[in-house]
């Protein structure tokens, strides 16, 4: 794989463009060039279900022409169709409209420090010892009880890339990537029906992804306690978020601050900067640079520096996610987030997102709790990002007198986002990242759960 | 297919030999089967918002997908290079689960260049339309919704179309290709009164070019609809929680199969016995007023194709035959595992992923019931005309669809807007729920997209008016 990474270089790709777009008429531009390989197995019942292999590149190029812009991405690199490509990317440029504020950013902002920030590990796996390492995963859920009785699978991957980005202010950046993950979906059965969960490890680094068996045994432990799931009569009561599931409440915070969302009023935060959001015991981070963390990376979208930034802190709103677009369309500077998809203009969104844990045990919340909800799985795509409004399908486990009483399904549950932050009542000690957004365990005082 | 992509091989520089040789050197003996999928797909996006068309996006991608199933094994490569080396690493890494030499009899196929009809055929340049026509009707999009109401704060809408060539050469022989356009656009309002914003959508379209949105002015109706349900959700009181009667209207709340059988009756997971409808062929899935089908030959559809991306003729199966379980949807590999026939839903998102079996295009035929009759009889209850997304968990059934447009049913008749609410229900036992179908079926406007396993691939949905007697509602507001 290392080999690879350097096999090519793409940066004379990446500046040939930029020359050849100027000499096109483009007063701007800038390019981006992803290229990688993956490797993933898939193992089901004991054996091999599916490999899939591959290497691949693409390139994406946005031109200006004065405040009219265009982007656009191909995966052929031979020199004449990259000469057309180039040519139709302008064309399609001078086709829209003047936007009066586009452009890139100020030569002065973009990145000029290119720190070693371990998101790169050059271990190469064999096909057979991520099947090795699949099967051992599997294995292992079977293993931990007798009720797993079927398998959706296990599945390890790993996969490394390089980022390339370039602009026609003379920036020109590169990193390289790596990811190595394993994953194993259990099936457990009796009288009443089958129950799925699954497990999972992802890291930068191959030395720090858990070990197979540990990732089987957890999988194994989460699908058997489903088992027997009813569902409750509907009726309001505290619930509490496991931190897969609380993840995802972080989720719809960055939706709701991604400058994009906000400038078109399409976000339940508008106006909110520097207000109370949420108690004075919740401080939120962004942090682009955490060493090895699965959404570092030395510089952003258009080759501005990641920081570690608070986005809430004490309860208050302290800054949203912003490129340089939507930062002028706010009248605020960008704030480092630019995402990038190659070939499409910037958006706004997280690096690392993550909530700063609390001092409570998760068993402790859970004893707080004398009848209540403690949701593990959330289906569906029940939320209004406009009005925060939140309605989603929930299963987990019903909380009586400060224990799991039994599983719970086929109910919902229901608030609105912004009621939800302001009244999280507490935050568990619990914080691990198993990827760019991660939460401890979230109690919410009181929702709507909907069942029978 | 037009003349000019015939074949479509002059547009990948692949000659036949080094196809016919590639297909040798995976298909040794341990290989059931194996194919080569060839894939040129160029998309092209413009999009309006704050009054001003700012964005325009294009790209362009190709490559070969080379795939070998052996047993119940998989092996997949892809390249998004296409000379004949390039290929054969594709081949060889494919084969790996085979545990077997490279084969060296070239397999011979012949050459089935055009579909034995053409749902839908395009003139080229009605897809790619001239950058400056999408700008031109996504301007009147905005102005046109602003009309309809000054609290009417933001337009956003989006005219994506898709230009993709398809090849694929297979282990049974078989050589052939397909030209599948797809366009879609998409109108977003946001309404503003009193600080209170809501949001409306609409959208629409399906293998078609800007000719279908330009008759009878149908984009103006979109950004009508877009706004009629932002202005309607202002005045939207708290949906209720808790089981009630709801009567879904035509259409795209045709989700609610999709959701709920649809995907529990695609054959791998039937294979693997991880659905919650293995093991119930023939048995009584759903009351007798239903009968559900995949049919992916519907003309002009979203949904539809020529053949499958195994080159398979697209079909139409019946799925539940009067509340009786009849099938599944299969590729070749799960068909030829569970020894049952191949249905044409052999899908991918494109060169890089692998076949799957996919919906096309999931109805319910239309029943009896006159629609009125249907919301007369409910005393109180939900009616809900249009939905976001929906989601499902295969293993337990349980699935989610959530509204954004609804109402309430109070007596008989339809009251006030109530906000977004998820409907949850188990896939296995809601269409026995179903107790009254109307005979207005309607297809959606053709906005749906699926991901299964990672990949997307455009489907349809289709409903008449139909009555469920109880499912769980996720509102907010406890009923009195």
């Amino acid at each position: 794989m290392t080999r690879m990474i350097g096999e090519q270089d793409y940066t004379n790709v990446a500046k040939d463009l930029l020359a050849r777009a100027s000499k096109q008429g483009a007063t701007a531009a800038d390019v981006m060039v992803a290229d990688g390989e993956t490797l993933s197995v898939q193992v089901r019942m004991g054996a091999v279900d599916r490999l899939t292999k591959a290497r691949e590149k693409r390139l994406g190029l946005r031109v200006f022409f004065g405040q009219r812009s265009a982007s656009a991405s191909t995966s052929d690199f031979s020199r004449d169709s990259l000469g057309r490509f180039v040519e139709e990317t302008c064309a399609l440029a001078q086709a829209v409209v003047e936007d009066p504020v586009s452009g890139l950013p100020e030569s002065g902002q973009l990145a000029t420090d290119f720190p070693d920030l371990q998101i790169h590990d050059p271990t190469t796996l064999q096909t057979d010892e991520q099947i090795a390492l699949a099967l051992r995963a599997e294995r292992a859920a079977f293993a931990a009880d007798s009720r797993i009785t079927n398998s959706e699978g296990g599945e390890c991957d790993s996969s490394s890339g390089r980022i390339i980005l370039a602009n026609s202010h003379g920036f020109l950046g590169q990193y390289a990537n790596s990811s190595f993950s394993l994953s194993v979906s259990p099936i457990a059965s009796d009288a009443a029906g089958m129950q799925r969960d699954y497990w999972y490890g992802v890291n930068r680094s191959f030395a720090k992804l858990d070990s197979p068996e540990a990732i089987g045994q957890e999988a194994t432990r989460r699908t058997v306690r489903k088992l027997g799931a009813r569902k409750v009569a509907t009726c309001r009561v505290p619930v509490i978020f496991d931190p897969e599931v609380a993840g995802s409440l972080l989720s719809h915070l960055c939706s709701a601050l991604s400058g994009y969302a906000l400038y078109k009023g399409a976000s339940f935060l508008i106006g909110q900067l520097g207000r109370q959001i949420a108690p004075n015991f919740v401080t939120i981070y962004d942090d682009g640079r955490m060493p090895g963390g699965l959404g570092t990376r030395p510089f952003d979208g258009e080759g501005l520096p990641t920081r570690k930034q608070a986005v809430v802190e004490r309860g208050r709103l302290t800054s949203y996610l912003l490129d340089t677009y939507s930062g002028k369309k706010l009248g605020l500077p960008s704030t480092g987030n630019a995402a990038r998809s190659i070939g499409e203009s910037p958006s706004a969104g997280p690096t690392n997102f993550y909530m700063v844990p609390g001092t409570t045990r998760p068993e402790d919340m859970l004893a707080s709790v004398k009848q209540g909800l403690y949701v593990t799985d959330l289906i569906g795509f029940g939320i209004n990002m406009v009005t925060g409004d939140y309605s989603r399908g929930a299963s987990g486990f019903w909380i009586v007198n400060g224990e799991l009483a039994y599983p719970v399904e086929e109910i919902t549950i229901a608030s609105n986002l912004k009621e939800m932050y302001s009244t999280i009542d507490t935050i568990g000690s619990d914080l691990v990242f198993r990827g760019r957004i991660a939460s401890p365990t979230v109690k919410i005082a009181e929702m709507m759960v909907a069942g029978n | 297919m037009s003349k000019d992509e015939s074949g479509a091989l002059a547009r990948f520089g692949v000659t036949d030999r080094e196809i016919e040789q590639a297909l040798g050197r995976v298909k040794v003996s341990a290989v059931d089967y194996a194919d080569l999928y060839f894939e040129y797909c160029q998309s092209e996006s413009v999009s309006m918002e704050e009054g001003i068309v700012k964005r325009a996006t294009k790209s362009i991608g190709q490559g070969v997908g080379v795939r070998a199933t052996a047993g119940e094994k998989t092996g997949f490569a892809y390249s998004d290079e296409l000379t004949a080396k390039d290929l054969n690493i594709a081949a060889d890494t494919a084969r790996y689960i085979a545990n077997s030499a490279q084969g060296t009899a070239p397999v011979p196929v012949t050459h089935r260049p055009v579909p034995v009809r053409n749902l839908y055929p395009h003139d080229r340049a009605t897809i790619e339309v001239a950058t400056s026509d999408r700008v031109t009707l996504l301007n009147a999009i905005d102005a046109e919704a602003r009309r309809y109401d000054p609290r009417i704060k933001n337009v956003m809408a989006a005219y994506n179309t898709e230009y993709k060539v398809m090849l694929v050469a297979t282990s049974d022989g078989l050589m052939v290709g397909d030209i599948q356009p797809l366009s879609r656009l998409q109108v977003t309002c946001i309404a503003e009164e009193n600080g209170n914003r809501q949001v409306g959508t609409f959208g629409g379209g399906g293998r078609i070019g800007l000719e279908y949105f330009q008759n009878d002015q149908r984009y103006l109706h979109f950004a009508r609809e877009a706004a009629r349900e932002a202005i309607l959700n202002l005045s939207a009181v708290d949906a209720p929680a808790g089981v009630m009667p709801v009567v879904l209207g035509g259409g795209w709340p045709g989700i609610l199969l999709h959701e709920a059988i649809g995907h529990g009756l695609e054959a791998d997971f039937n294979r693997k016995k991880t659905s919650a409808f293995s093991n119930l062929l023939g048995k009584k899935v759903a009351s007798e007023v239903c009968t559900i089908v995949d049919d992916g030959t519907l003309r002009f559809r979203r949904g539809s194709l020529n053949v499958d991306d195994e080159g398979t003729p697209t079909s139409r199966t019946v799925l539940i035959d009067k509340g009786i379980l009849r099938g599944y949807i299969t590729d070749k590999l799960n068909a030829r595992l569970m020894g049952i026939p191949v249905t044409g839903n052999g899908r991918r998102e494109s060169y890089q992923s692998v076949v799957l079996p996919r919906m096309t295009n999931t109805f319910m035929l239309a029943g009896e019931s006159d629609p009125q009759d249907i919301i007369k009889s409910v005393k109180k209850g939900l009616y809900a005309v249009s939905f976001g997304g929906g989601q499902v968990d295969i293993t337990n059934g349980k699935f989610v669809f959530s509204a954004s447009e609804a109402y309430l049913i109070e007596d008989g008749k339809i009251t006030r807007p109530v906000k977004g609410a998820t409907l949850i229900g188990a896939g296995p036992d809601i269409l026995k729920q179903v107790s009254m179908v109307g005979h207005d079926l309607k297809l959606d406007e053709g906005i749906g997209t699926c991901g299964k396993e990672g990949q997307s691939v455009p489907v349809g949905v289709g409903l008449p008016t139909i009555r469920i007697d109880e499912i769980t509602v996720g509102g907010t507001k406890a009923s009195s």
